[in-house]
C-alpha cells in the first residue's frame, strides 16, 4: 500500500489522505466478492485493483486534476474531503461492524524450517513482493512507465517534449490506487476492518512512506518491512496495544538522523 | 519559397505582464534563423509561445500553412517541432539513454534506434555516457544531451533556447558545429541567443527583439554591419 503512496507522491507531489480509506474499499471490494460470488480474496485482489484503479482515475480527472498546482495545504483539504466521502460511504453501505473475510488460506498455517507460518501471511507478502516488482518493471522497461518517472523528475521537461503529462497523471494515481486496492484485498483475511479504519491506514502508509523516503519505491518497500517488523516486536516485547508506539519511535529517530528518510532524494 | 514558420503580430504573456508584444517572423524550410536580445527582450517567451507551452494571446503562428496556435505541446512536437529549452530541462535522475529515448517518445522502436545512431554519430560523448544519470553529466554534456533528446523526435524545425548559457567557449565552439552538421542534415533552426557573434556566424538570417518587440531583421550580412547591433550587441 505504501508503494501506492510512493508513486502518487513522487509523480504528482500530491498527498493522498483518502488513502486508508481507498485501502477499506479494496477490502470490502474483496469481502463482497468473497461472499456474494465465493471469490478467494487471494484471487479477488485482482478485481479490487481494477476497480480502485477506476476510482483513482476518476477521482484524479475529476478532482485532483485542478488542485496539481495549488499549494499544499488546498491539496490535503481536498483529499482529506475525499477521504470523508469514502469513509462515509462505505459507513452507508456497510454498516459500522467490524468484519473479516474469510479464507482457507488465511486459516492454514505451516511448518518453515523452524519457524511456524501463517499460509495468509505468506502469500499476502509473496504477492506484495511481485506486485512491487511489476511496478518495478513497468515504472523502468515501459514507455509510460518512463514517462511517469519523467514527469515526477522533471514536469515542465515532460511538457516541452510533448509528453501528455494529464494522460501521465492520471495513469500514476490509477496505478497508485489499483495497488492500494489490491493491498486492501490482500490484508482483508489478515485483519478485522470497518469503514473507520482509514484514517489508522492512511497514518501508517505515511509513517512508511516517511520512513523510506518520499518518492522512493524501493523506500517504501523498505519502510513496509522495517515498520511491520518493528511493530510485531514491539507487540511481543511491551504489549500489544503498544506496538505503534515502537513503530512511531522509529518514525522520530529516522526523522532525526535522516529527514530525507532512508531512500528519500534530499531537498534541493 | 513560402515560410514554413510564420508567427504574425504575435502577443503573449505571464498574468498581467505583457513579454511579447508584436512579434512578427518568419523561418524557411532549411535555413538558421536567430534571434537575438537581452534579457527580458522576450526571446524565450517567443518560443514558448511557438511551442504551446504559454497560450498566444493575440495574433496567429503558422507552421506548413496550418495554425499551430491554440496547440499544446504534445500537438505542437507531433508535428514536428521540437524544443531545447533553456537550462536544458532534462530528467536528472533518468539515464543519457532513457533522457534521448524520452525524445522519441512517440515513434516507433526502429525509427527509434536510427535516431539513436544519429545522435550519437553527432555526440559521440552521449554514447559513452549513455547509462549515467543525467544529472551527473557536465554542463557541455548535458547541452548535447537536451540537443540529442530534441533530434530524437526527427524534427523538420529544431527550436533552441540559449544553447551557449554557461558553457566553456570550446563547448559552445563544439556545439555550434554540431548545430550547423545538423542543419546540414536538413533540420530548419530557431536560435535564440545571447552569444550574439556566435549565433550570427551560424546563422542565414536573423531578427532583434527589444522589448517585445521585433527591432530589427536582415540578413546575417546586414545585422553584422549594422550600428546598432554593432553597438549594443557586439560591442564594437
Amino acid at each position: 500500500m505504501a508503494v501506492g503512496l510512493t508513486l502518487i507522491f513522487g509523480v504528482m507531489r500530491v498527498i493522498n489522505f483518502a488513502h486508508g480509506d481507498m485501502m477499506v474499499w479494496g477490502m470490502y471490494i474483496a469481502l463482497l466478492l468473497s461472499r456474494r460470488a465465493g471469490l478467494d480474496p487471494y484471487v479477488g485482489f485482482v478485481i479490487s485493483a481494477v476497480a480502485l484503479f477506476a476510482l483513482g482515475l476518476a477521482v484524479q480527472r475529476g478532482l485532483v486534476q485542478r488542485i496539481v498546482d495549488a499549494p499544499h495545504e488546498m491539496q490535503i483539504l481536498l483529499m482529506l474531503g475525499v477521504a470523508l466521502v469514502l469513509e462515509n460511504a462505505a459507513l452507508m453501505a456497510f454498516g459500522p461492524e467490524p468484519e473479516r473475510v474469510r479464507s482457507p488460506l488465511a486459516a492454514s498455517t505451516i511448518w518453515l524450517g523452524p519457524v511456524f507460518v501463517d499460509v495468509g501471511r505468506l502469500v499476502t507478502f509473496g504477492v506484495a513482493v511481485l506486485l512491487t516488482l511489476l511496478l518495478w518493471l513497468f515504472l523502468f522497461r515501459t514507455d509510460l512507465g518512463r514517462a511517469i518517472r519523467a514527469a515526477a523528475d522533471n514536469p515542465y521537461g515532460a511538457l516541452v517534449i510533448g509528453t501528455d503529462v494529464r494522460r501521465v497523471y492520471a495513469t500514476a494515481f490509477g496505478i497508485g490506487a489499483a495497488c492500494v486496492g489490491a493491498a486492501g484485498a490482500l490484508v482483508s483475511p489478515l485483519l478485522p476492518f470497518q469503514p473507520a479504519t482509514g484514517l489508522s491506514l492512511s497514518i501508517t502508509s505515511f509513517n512508511i512512506v516517511i520512513i523510506g523516503g518520499m518518492g522512493s519505491l524501493l523506500g517504501a518497500f523498505i519502510g513496509g518491512l522495517l515498520v511491520s517488523v518493528a511493530e510485531s516486536l514491539g507487540a511481543v516485547f511491551l504489549a500489544p496495544s503498544l506496538k505503534e508506539l515502537v513503530s512511531f519511535s522509529l518514525l522520530i529517530l529516522i526523522l532525526l538522523f535522516r529527514p530525507a528518510g532512508l531512500f528519500g532524494k534530499r531537498a534541493p | 519559397m513560402s515560410a514554413q514558420l510564420r508567427l504574425d503580430a504575435v502577443e503573449a504573456g505571464y498574468g498581467d505582464l505583457v513579454a511579447v508584444r508584436d512579434v512578427s517572423l518568419e523561418v524557411r524550410a532549411g535555413e538558421v534563423v536567430a534571434l537575438i536580445g537581452s534579457n527580458g527582450a522576450g526571446k524565450t517567451t517567443t518560443l514558448r509561445a511557438i511551442t504551446g507551452l504559454l497560450p498566444v494571446r493575440r495574433g496567429r503562428v503558422e507552421f506548413e500553412g496550418e495554425r499551430l496556435d491554440g496547440l499544446g505541446p504534445a500537438q505542437v512536437v507531433a508535428r514536428g517541432i521540437a524544443h531545447v529549452p533553456e537550462a536544458r530541462q532534462l530528467f536528472p535522475t533518468m539515464t543519457v539513454r532513457e533522457n534521448l529515448e524520452l525524445g522519441a517518445a512517440r515513434r516507433a522502436r526502429r525509427r527509434r534506434s536510427d535516431a539513436l545512431d544519429l545522435v550519437f554519430t553527432l555526440f559521440p560523448r552521449l554514447r559513452e555516457r549513455q547509462a549515467q544519470l543525467a544529472g551527473t553529466l557536465s554542463g557541455g554534456e548535458q547541452q548535447m544531451c537536451a540537443i540529442g533528446r530534441g533530434l530524437m523526435a526527427a524534427p523538420k524545425l529544431l527550436l533552441l533556447d540559449e544553447p551557449s548559457l554557461g558553457l566553456a567557449p570550446v563547448t559552445v565552439k563544439l556545439i555550434f558545429e554540431n548545430l550547423r552538421a545538423i542543419n546540414a542534415r536538413g533540420t530548419t533552426v530557431l536560435l535564440v541567443e545571447q552569444n550574439v557573434a556566435r549565433a550570427l556566424e551560424l546563422s542565414h538570417r536573423g531578427y532583434v527583439i527589444e522589448n517585445g518587440r521585433i527591432a530589427l531583421a536582415g540578413t546575417r550580412a546586414e545585422l553584422a554591419q549594422s550600428g546598432h547591433v554593432r553597438q549594443a550587441y557586439l560591442g564594437l
